[in-house]
């Protein structure tokens, strides 16, 4: 039965769930010129969000709901960065979406149900809670793509993201259901304790088989990646910088959920699945990036290729792996939000600035627009001293620290080819010279700009100064 | 005499079967309206297989509200939309012999691996609600409403994102639609809608034959 005390370990999210309701019914009562209101309202509700995740923090974990929901270090960083990847995402989609008649609360109320998913996912105690959570994410996130209707390749991205979701779903439930067959229990901890008594280790092996192809799916690793290409590129590009941004720390929270603390102790069976897609991850999205000429398809192709530098992080299958995984989905997360935001920032009413030609000669239009895409694409390829670079180190050294050498390696080699289309953007913006009749500028106000330089900016002072963030995740995965 | 165990088992084959067999139907049928009556007939089946697991509240509730409702909604949305099915089959039997070979060989290695002995062996615990001396249903609400709270509330917030969904991809605002004013129609009072006329009573005309009647005989 529930008590207090559950609903107190549970209150970040109750909270959430009663005020996106409220968002909703004011949102039906309200004038359309009212609606900036609603968006700094929503803005507040996450940053609250990330307070009560910090304030009420037990300093040790704790479960709650009979194990269903578990508040520990993992969770917390997780959550913090979820919210704030958000609150990014609204302040970037906003003059994208006025632009676009979508500045609607459905939006923002949506995204927050996404965000609730997220958090349930994270904290899952059990099977049952993390496929609810994923449910809750993913299908909010169905109608997020679709949600600009009249658009043909808006909707086609949403039926095929809709139809290979249900799909993956449908393979992680059967995984979860022989799990449960051959151990009986849905209790994650529980599980970690039976699965090595197990008298069906086949079944649990091939359990695992099907979990894993539903966690890649969520991921986006190849092969199991069809999806990511055509939702970036066809969602609206405000929903894109959402679904790029905060469901990977949600993704790398599930796979941890699943495989450590659930199946951690048949990690010498997932630690060979994870690499394998790990280099083909690597491979699929580096070169496949390397022909690509719109921007979003390839920041998707590029999405494959860091899910492949995230998977060498959890093949190491310890704490420090688990640390650098970590570190390296917050940081993707940033850095997603930031690319997706100086697109956003250039895009304007009947101008998307999708396509990489758009940004030649950027640097003579709007320099610093040019200077802030030129720091994202170097974090992203991994150029030091940006965040992305230390992110990729910690990998490379989890994977070697695990025996996987061969696998750096791999991963160093593909970093070098992926350097390639990053720096054709930022030769494309420096040296090429403007397209006449397309006047591109930073659009909208100062909140805006401020903010997304900020976020820049964040990428190299983090990538300066890494140590206290990457410190926070291994603190919380000791003991 | 006939071993009830080895009934029961005989039970479950032939209703597997039959779901199997249902559900291939819904993805080969040609016709989709048959491809939802195969849909019926595998949810029937299986709703016959939980019975035999004991599970009597699921699968009456799989009946009721899967077949009763749903899938009758389902056939009405069928029916209207008036697919052009065999467009819809293009490339379908070029495709047949690859995903069946496939399917089949990810059958017998799953078979082999696991065991179909190995299965039948794997006991299950008892009934918890035969144990705790409950009736199904009963037992299926105290778990549901005590160790299952969390997830069924999220079930409650998915449906809710559902609504929320469903209504910002369908509802469209249209100019220039005459609505009715619920708001309005109720504060009319019954002064506003009949007028009764007084009119001075008046002897009527004799009847005058109708001027079209007069040919017919």
């Amino acid at each position: 039965m529930a008590n207090l005390n559950d609903i107190l370990i549970l209150l970040p999210e109750l909270y959430l769930v009663v005020a996106a309701c409220l968002l909703l019914l004011l949102d039906a009562f309200m004038k359309p010129e009212q609606r900036p209101l609603l968006h700094w309202l929503s803005i507040a509700v996450l940053l609250v969000g990330v307070y009560l995740v910090v304030e009420g923090q037990p300093s040790q974990a704790v479960t709650a709901f009979n194990g269903m929901f578990v508040r520990d270090g993992v969770a917390e960083v997780l959550k913090v960065f979820a919210l704030l990847s958000t609150v990014l995402v609204f302040v970037y989609a906003k003059p994208y979406l006025m632009d676009r008649k979508l500045f609607i609360g459905e939006f923002y109320t949506l995204t927050i149900f996404a965000v609730i998913g997220i958090m349930l996912l994270v904290s899952a105690g059990s099977l049952i809670t993390v496929y609810l959570g994923l449910e809750q994410l993913t299908l909010s996130s169905y109608a997020l793509v679709a949600l600009n209707r009249d658009s043909r390749l808006s909707s086609e991205a949403a039926i095929k993201y809709f139809v290979l979701g249900a799909l993956a779903s449908g393979m992680l439930l059967y995984g979860m259901s022989m799990v449960y067959g051959a151990t009986g229990t849905l209790d994650l901890a529980h599980l970690h304790m039976a699965a090595t008594q197990t008298s069906m280790p086949n079944l649990l092996v091939f359990g695992l088989i099907f979990m894993i192809v539903g966690i890649a799916f969520k991921l986006g690793a190849a092969p199991f990646h069809m999806w990511i290409p055509d939702v970036y590129q066809g969602a609206p590009t405000a929903v894109t910088i959402f679904i790029g941004s905060a469901p990977k720390l949600a993704a790398f929270g599930m796979a941890y959920r699943l495989l450590a603390n659930g199946l951690g102790d048949l990690a010498h069976h997932w630690q060979l699945m994870l690499a394998c897609l790990a280099v083909l991850s690597l491979a699929i999205g580096n070169v496949v990036a390397l022909v690509q000429t719109n921007l979003k398809r390839l920041l998707a192709y590029s999405t494959i290729s860091h899910m492949g530098y995230l998977l060498l992080g959890l093949v190491n299958a310890g704490p420090e792996g688990y640390a650098s995984a970590l570190f390296y989905a917050i940081s993707y997360a940033l850095m997603s939000a930031a690319a997706f935001g100086v697109i956003l920032a250039l895009a304007r009413a009947g101008f998307e600035c999708e396509e990489i030609d758009d940004l030649k000669g950027l640097n003579q239009r709007s320099p610093w627009a040019a200077f802030l895409m030129m720091l994202v694409m170097f974090s992203l390829a991994g150029v030091p001293p940006m965040f992305g670079f230390f992110a990729k180190l910690l990998v490379f050294q989890a994977a070697i620290h695990a025996g996987f050498l061969w696998l750096a390696l791999v991963g160093a080699v593909f970093a070098i080819i992926g350097l390639y289309y990053y720096l054709r953007v930022v030769k494309v913006m420096y040296f090429d010279k403007p397209v006449e009749g397309t006047e591109i500028h930073l659009q909208g106000d100062v909140s805006v700009r401020l903010v997304l330089s900020l976020n820049v900016l964040a990428l190299l002072v983090l990538g300066l100064t890494w140590g206290p963030l990457f410190g926070w995740c291994q603190s919380v995965f000791v003991g | 005499m006939i071993d009830p165990q080895m009934f029961q088992l005989v039970c479950f084959y032939a209703f597997a079967a039959v779901t199997v067999v249902a559900a291939l139907g819904v993805v080969t049928l040609r016709n989709t309206v048959h491809a939802v009556l195969a849909l019926v007939l595998t949810f029937f089946s299986t709703a016959c297989i939980w019975l035999l697991a004991e599970a009597e509240f699921l699968a009456i509730a799989l009946i009721v509200v899967y077949v009763g409702a749903v899938m009758v909604l389902f056939l009405f949305v069928v029916m209207m939309l008036d697919i052009n099915q065999e467009h819809l089959r293009e490339g379908f039997i070029k495709f047949l012999p690859v995903g069946i070979i496939v399917a089949l060989i990810m059958l017998g290695e799953m078979l082999g691996l696991i065991g179909v002995r190995a299965m039948h062996q794997q006991v299950m615990g008892a009934n918890p609600a035969t144990v705790a001396g409950m009736s199904n249903t009963e037992w299926l609400g105290q778990a549901l409403y005590t160790q299952f709270l969390l997830p069924f509330e999220i079930a409650a917030l998915i449906l809710t994102v559902g609504v929320v969904a469903a209504v910002v991809l369908t509802l469209r605002h249209r100019t220039g639609v005459r609505h009715q004013k619920a708001s309005q129609q109720v504060l009319v009072n019954a002064r506003d809608r009949i007028r009764v006329v007084k009119m001075a009573a008046v002897a009527p005309a004799a009847p005058q034959p109708a001027p079209g009647k007069e040919t017919t005989p």
